[in-house]
């Protein structure tokens, strides 16, 4: 079979997964621990604890603040020493809980055992509601609440859902760790989610530089023999692991301008996701870990890392422990060197979507940019079809009308435009605000309506 | 030959004569009766088209103005009272006195206050760094440096100090339109009443963290600690949000609350002499000294 792959755009990034070879490690707790109300898409979570208050590893600490919105729980046992606005990671003020750790005592109810559980609850509710509770969001980058993902507005089924271990990112290596260290809970959490969409099929998608990852998904398959799950090997290609690209590669079906997967009936979830959504279900332990990779050119092969880390520790403690940023390091990324942010503030706390902490060399700086040369490579490069230079020149022009029509609002954010300009032309920070403006616009007639 | 050169003029005549009675109809047909005071208004306006006035450009601003027959809407910043003056005695009607007005850049974040945390090799423009992250400095609230005030600006009155890193203000081009305030996403800039001979009291700062935070990201911050506030005779300052704020309209020019600033943050410019701040503070212990004696005898 040919291996699969999406139909327009992408490009082919250096691979960089130097963290490849690296076990997870489990990273001591710190002193204090910061939880950040702002960890999901949505609406902001509320704290419901008090200044002064004893709370345990995994008690809840807020509830969600809208429909979509999630529960946050505490990473460790300890004291709440303050619920203040902090700086996150782009140096914004988002409200935090600070902890001070006192230990590790979890919350009752909470199965520790490391024993693998195969048989998955029968009523849906049941399992919706653990996901629920337990605060569970999609790791692959969104963040976006997983109980409403699973729960389709009625009139909707989904007939596919696709299990997204493609990491086309380049550095990043925790979904790879996890698909090596952790296949048999992925399995058992695709099969509880492919329970709840109503027994559709299920594909775990992984691109062909992964062949550990596939040979140890087919031997599990094999081993816990749930009907309907299958592995698709996709070509390397950035962005593959995009939603609607992966909906693409996997299904050969194209979602509009506008439209949710699952109006062509697909669910697309993270395999990091599904970890969680296993702990969740069979074990009752909320969100509260999650992997990530100190990684970066700079840092020399015996300091990558991949790490378990408790969600709410400071991203300098972890470098910390890694053994701090290297001196050569120009810039700091947390996700992928293509669509994560710039580290403004090495003190933030970590969200439940930090997947890495990236320390980049003198090679990432940006090139001073010159003018467009007219050479529509970053349009090739647009896996959603846009033209980017365009786009850039309406922005400029500050067309909002000219935007929505040439469908700013599709725009993934992945950044192949850029990455592909010979002009060094910053179309991706242009198109970003442009988008927001437009969406802006949308939001405000939709609301009229 | 000469035939042919006759036929043409005669040709060319004809069908000049023709289209110019087409045109002359066409004119009397289609004419659109206009108030010839809105050609005189917009002749008497600057021809900026800034839109300063909140209208499109100097006509929408003269139509509007003919039309609402008053100039209660219409006020041109660029023009000040005198064009004003002028518009009131074409329209026939009473204007309001209004004071010339000045835009303020609150913010003393210059690179010697405010330290740089990082470095921002992004697009240069305040609008993208602003929706990016909390800028290079520890402050998220004060100037990002990236000149787009300095874009807006029609009539030159804005530039970027180098050495400061902050924008400063020409009052002398400076109209009061309003563009750099309109620009600044972090809205720094405000238009306050120039003051009697360009002399006005303002606090350059609008940073809303807590004082010991505020402080920590820039020297010259206002941390809120409201000293002024309580200094300030004439109810002119308000503390709101950790940052100080002086209304202009009640503001007397005193200087007290210049003088015991802790941080600096608040400024008097075009005074003619310098702030001689110990004699200042002197004189509000000694009144202050004075009131609490009043107390004392009335308690008594």
């Amino acid at each position: 079979m040919s291996k699969l792959t999406f139909s327009i755009g992408g490009i082919h990034p250096a691979d960089s997964k130097l963290a490849r070879e690296c076990k997870i490690e489990v990273l001591p707790l710190p002193s204090k621990m910061y939880v950040s109300m702002f960890q999901h898409l949505g609406a902001q979570a509320k704290p419901i604890v008090a200044v002064g208050d004893k709370v345990k590893t995994g008690q809840i600490i807020a509830e969600p603040g809208g429909f979509i919105s999630a529960y946050v729980h505490s990473p460790a046992s300890g004291t709440v020493k303050s619920i203040a606005p902090r700086k996150d990671l782009a140096g914004f003020n988002v409200m935090h809980i600070e902890i001070d750790v006192e230990g590790d005592e979890w919350a009752e109810g909470i199965d520790l055992s490391t024993e693998l559980v195969t048989k998955i609850p029968e009523d849906r509710e049941f399992i919706l509601d653990r996901v629920k509770m337990n605060g569970v969001v999609g790791l692959g980058g969104a963040t976006f609440p997983t109980h409403v993902k699973l729960n389709p507005p009625p009139g909707k089924t989904a007939d596919c859902l696709i299990l997204n271990g493609t990491e086309c990112e380049p550095y990043l290596t925790s979904d790879f760790r996890i698909l090596l260290e952790r296949t048999d809970e992925i399995i058992v959490g695709a099969a509880i989610m492919q329970k709840v969409l109503g027994g559709c099929k299920c594909v775990i998608g992984i691109e062909e530089n992964k062949p550990e990852a596939i040979s140890a998904v087919r031997a599990s398959l094999a081993r816990l023999g749930y009907p309907g799950i299958s592995v698709a090997v996709l070509r390397k290609r950035y962005p593959q692991g995009g939603e609607k690209q992966l909906i693409d590669a996997v299904m050969k079906r194209q979602v509009k301008s506008g439209g949710l997967p699952i109006d062509v009936g697909a669910v697309v979830q993270n395999v990091g996701t599904s970890l969680a959504v296993y702990e969740a279900v069979q074990k009752n332990k909320p969100l509260i870990t999650n992997i990530m990779t100190f990684t970066g050119d700079v840092v020399p092969a015996e300091r990558q890392r991949n790490y378990l880390f408790r969600i709410g520790m400071p991203l300098s403690f972890i470098a910390e422990q890694a053994g701090g940023v290297p001196e050569e390091t120009v810039k700091l990324v947390s996700g992928g060197p293509m669509m994560g942010k710039a580290i403004a503030f090495l003190d933030a706390a970590t969200v439940k979507g930090t997947s890495s902490i990236l320390c980049l060399g003198e090679a990432t700086r940006r090139h001073p940019e010159t003018p467009c040369i007219s050479c529509c490579r970053c349009a090739d490069a647009c896996p959603m079809g846009l033209e980017p230079f365009l786009l850039k020149k309406l922005h400029v022009a500050g067309d909002l009308a000219a935007l929505e029509q040439n469908a700013v609002q599709d725009c993934i954010e992945c950044g192949c435009c850029q990455y592909s300009c010979p002009a060094y032309v910053p179309l991706l920070d242009n198109i970003r605000i442009a988008k927001g403006q437009v969406m802006g616009v949308i939001r405000a007639r939709n609301a009229k309506k | 030959m000469t035939e042919t050169i006759i036929w043409t003029i005669a040709v060319l005549t004809a069908l000049g004569l023709l289209l110019s009675l087409v045109l002359f109809w066409v004119a009397r047909k289609f004419r659109v009766e206009e108030d010839p005071r809105i050609d005189d208004i917009e002749k008497t306006l600057p021809g900026a088209n800034c839109g300063g006035c909140g209208f499109a450009g100097c006509r929408a601003f003269a139509d509007a103005a003919v039309k609402a027959g008053n100039l209660d809407k219409n006020y041109c910043p660029v023009g000040g009272s005198e064009v004003m003056k002028k518009v009131a005695v074409i329209l026939g009607c009473e204007i309001q006195e209004t004071a010339p007005r000045v835009a303020v850049v609150r913010c003393s974040g210059s690179c010697a206050n405010r330290p740089r945390i990082n470095e921002y090799d992004g697009v240069k423009s305040c609008k993208v760094k602003a929706a990016l992250y909390g800028g290079d400095t520890g402050c998220l609230f004060g100037c990002l440096g990236c000149g787009d005030c300095v874009a807006a600006c029609q009539f030159g009155a804005l530039a970027m100090n180098p050495e400061t890193g902050l924008p400063e203000v020409d009052e002398n081009k400076c109209t009061a339109c309003g563009k750099c305030v309109a620009a600044c996403p972090k809205r720094i800039i405000e238009l306050r009443d120039k003051g009697p001979r360009g002399m006005r009291m303002f606090v350059s700062c609008t940073n809303k963290d807590k004082g010991p935070v505020a402080r920590k990201a820039c020297s010259a911050a206002c941390i809120g600690c409201g000293i002024c506030a309580k200094t300030c005779r004439h109810d002119a300052v308000t503390v709101t949000d950790n940052v100080a704020y002086i209304d202009y309209t009640k503001c007397k020019l005193c200087r007290e609350c210049e003088a015991v600033c802790p941080t600096g943050a608040i400024h008097g410019v075009n005074f003619p002499k310098p702030l001689d701040k110990e004699a200042v503070k002197q004189r509000i212990a000694e009144r202050k000294a004075k009131e609490a004696e009043k107390k004392e005898d009335g308690n008594e």
